[in-house]
């Protein structure tokens, strides 16, 4: 009996993402919360500008790749087009908590019947490591090598928290994918995030922390650690909006 | 006892499967290198496998398959 595969709507290119990236598993748990919906036909990803820039190559399902920041209005314009599509966005933290976020507030503002994955890593990867909107107070990155210093560049910034303070979205979860057991539940939110969209209940975010071990100057194992001791205290992971449990 | 298969040419060493295996099965091949240039995962310990698929469940690029 095969107690665990490579799901159907991952393709066999190797991921282009280094060593201990947990990009990879959470590619793996949206592939498998389409082949468990059953809906990998009707399945249209957006790619965003970032790590995951290349993610089309990696999901069998149809994709398209937006202009930085643009994934929500691109996904807007293709689920309205056709609403029996489902449609999600695969977003870093530069790209939607930085240059997309008019677009991302403003379609959770709509309630648009969208899926949004987003990966909040604290850094720019792609790029090499600079300071992100999401980069913790005192994390040294390239462009804030003292530590990011909160008088100087600001505070950063809480997409769930931020988001739940709007009436439009339906769903919103934070969770991480640092151990077996919270990688357990980000399947779960996941999945709760796509069958809303099956339903047409609207706009679900998941905002899964995850590591960038090369940017952040750690072993892969080590980078694990560090969401534990210095992620989730900042970043506290559970549901801050879930409208039908509300009801 | 449980089936273990590696793509050992898509494993990048990182090792996460490593730490998550409660029963020490996993390890490194230090004598092996694959084309992409990283020491590849091997079961060491198979006979202890349990099946548990912890490992696959924490590697980011689906390289082991599990069977019991």
């Amino acid at each position: 009996m095969v107690v665990f595969d490579k799901p159907h709507a991952l393709t066999d290119a190797p991921l282009h993402y280094c060593p201990g990236c947990t990009h990879g598993i959470v590619h793996r748990l949206v592939a498998e919360v389409i082949d468990e919906l059953g809906i990998e036909g009707r399945t249209i990803g957006i790619a965003p500008v970032g790590c995951s820039v290349m993610s089309y190559d990696y999901f069998n399902c149809d994709m398209i790749e937006a202009a930085h920041g643009r994934a929500p209005a691109v996904a807007t314009g293709v689920k309205r087009s056709d609403p029996e599509n489902i449609v999600f966005t695969y977003q870093g933290d530069g790209d939607l908590a930085s240059i997309g976020m008019a677009e991302t507030v403003h379609s959770a503002a709509r309630n648009e019947n969208i899926t949004i994955i987003f990966i909040n890593n604290a850094i720019y990867g792609m790029t090499g490591g600079q300071m992100a909107p999401t980069s913790l107070p005192g994390q040294v990155t390239q462009t804030s090598p003292y530590g990011r210093d909160t008088a100087h560049c600001g505070f950063p910034i809480k997409v769930c928290e931020l988001l739940s303070s709007l009436d439009g979205p339906e769903y919103l979860e934070r969770v991480a994918v640092n151990n077996v057991k919270n990688v357990k539940n980000a399947k779960k939110a996941i999945k709760k995030a796509f069958e809303n969209q099956v339903n047409g209940k609207g706009f679900s975010l998941v905002e899964v922390l995850s590591t960038c071990p090369t940017n952040w100057g750690m072993t892969p194992k080590r980078a694990l650690e560090w969401i534990d001791e210095k992620m989730i205290p900042y970043y506290p992971l559970g549901v801050y909006k879930d409208r039908s449990a509300e009801k | 006892m449980a089936k273990l298969t590696f793509k050992t040419e898509k494993c990048k060493g990182c090792g996460l499967c490593v730490d998550a295996c409660p029963k020490g099965v996993l390890a490194l091949a230090e004598d092996k290198i694959n084309q992409k240039g990283h020491h590849p995962i091997e079961a060491v310990n198979e006979a202890a496998c349990i099946g548990c698929a912890f490992c696959a469940t924490m590697c980011p690029d689906c390289i082991i398959k599990v069977e019991r």
